[in-house]
């Protein structure tokens, strides 16, 4: 069973390719912007399923710190981007 | 049997994380790729974090999986929109398959 | 009273993610969401009794139910739509129209757009919410309101309003 979920890591982590050519080859600002959005709630699965391979549960928690941190930088970058204010 | 539930929706997690990035790749601007990632991402980790609850069953990782799943969805749908409002409003062209736009008058 | 409400629900959250019932960490939780809620306190909850009213906590179950079949359903159709080898999208923003008041509500209901099958919420102005949709189905106003919104709208209208 633990070689399954190893293999399911290695897929997890395999799919961060398709962000990093995306924000390496994004045609736009915007599209890069997609990417690291979308690289930011990848690491949550990844955590969730090292936290299952080891059994130790506080890597949960960095996966709880990741995704509020990433969503703090996309709404950042996403302002910045829309040339608005950040209390708008 | 837990084992087994939890790996089964571990790997029905990883499937839809697969079909989110090949969105990513494939789908032709923007908004399409936006969509298609974020909707099969937010789900796929969704299950993902199930599974971690199955496996450890009622305790604190169980609960800290469990919040982290309203989190997610919420910080997920938020940015989503946050970008593609930003990416109009920065100039980003629609595909040309496109067949409407209502929000191009509004903002004028 | 709004302040008593945030306490309570950052006090529940912080003994979720720890879940030690030592008197140290009760401590330390209490002095973070008093601080919380004294910062943020006077921009949420306007109305703290409706979280008393079972016929909320109801509807509130039904729109959770409907909320994640869909969230399902959409992932297959976004599989469905990125597995095709000809791609069948025909893409587009529409302009929908909403009877809901409270921001709270006008928030769920964004979010629960954004969840369903191929809309995406881009912005709300007045009344008016723009959704992108990845394969427009109908040209007629009335009609196109119906699909994108669904029953969320009045399911979100009986709890959150």
């Amino acid at each position: 069973m633990t070689g399954f979920m190893n293999i399911l890591l290695y897929i997890q982590i395999a799919l961060c390719a398709p962000c990093l050519y995306r924000i390496i080859r994004g045609p736009s600002i915007p599209d890069r912007m997609v990417g690291i959005d979308i690289f930011g709630i990848l690491v949550v699965g990844i955590c969730g399923i090292i936290s299952v391979i080891t059994e130790k549960d506080f890597i949960l928690d960095i996966g709880i710190a990741w995704v509020i941190l990433s969503f703090i930088g996309t709404l950042t970058l996403a302002k910045y981007l829309g040339g608005k204010k950040l209390n708008e | 049997m837990n084992d087994m539930a939890a790996v089964i929706l571990i790997s029905v997690g990883v499937l839809f994380n697969i079909f989110g990035c090949i969105g990513l790749l494939r789908l032709p601007d923007i908004y399409n790729r936006l969509q298609a990632a974020t909707k099969c991402v937010t789900l796929g980790c969704c299950s993902i974090l199930i599974g971690v609850l199955v496996h450890f069953g009622i305790g604190g990782a169980g609960f800290r999986a469990l919040v982290a799943i309203p989190i997610l969805f919420f910080t997920a749908t938020v940015a989503a929109h946050a970008l593609v409002r930003g990416a109009y409003h920065f100039g980003t062209k629609l595909d040309k398959r496109t067949v409407k736009d209502d929000y191009r008058e509004a903002v004028k | 009273m709004r302040y008593l409400a945030i306490f309570i629900l950052s006090m529940i959250f912080w003994l979720l993610i720890t879940f030690r019932f030592t008197i140290p960490n009760i401590t330390a939780g209490a002095v973070a969401s008093a601080i919380t809620a004294a910062i943020f306190g006077r921009y949420y909850f306007h109305n703290v009794y409706k979280f008393l009213q079972p016929r909320r906590w109801y509807w509130f179950t039904v729109y959770l139910v409907t909320f994640i079949w869909a969230c399902i359903m959409a992932n297959f159709d976004v599989a469905y739509r990125v597995l095709h080898p000809a791609m069948p999208i025909r893409p587009g923003i529409v302009k929908i129209t909403t009877t809901l008041r409270s921001e709270f509500a006008r928030t769920l209901l964004a979010n629960s757009i954004t969840m369903t099958p191929g809309t995406i919420t881009v912005d709300i102005i007045g009344d008016e919410i723009f959704v992108h949709w990845i394969y427009i189905r109908s040209d007629d106003p009335a009609r196109y309101t119906k699909m994108v919104t669904g029953r969320f709208e009045e399911y979100i209208k009986k709890f959150a309003e």
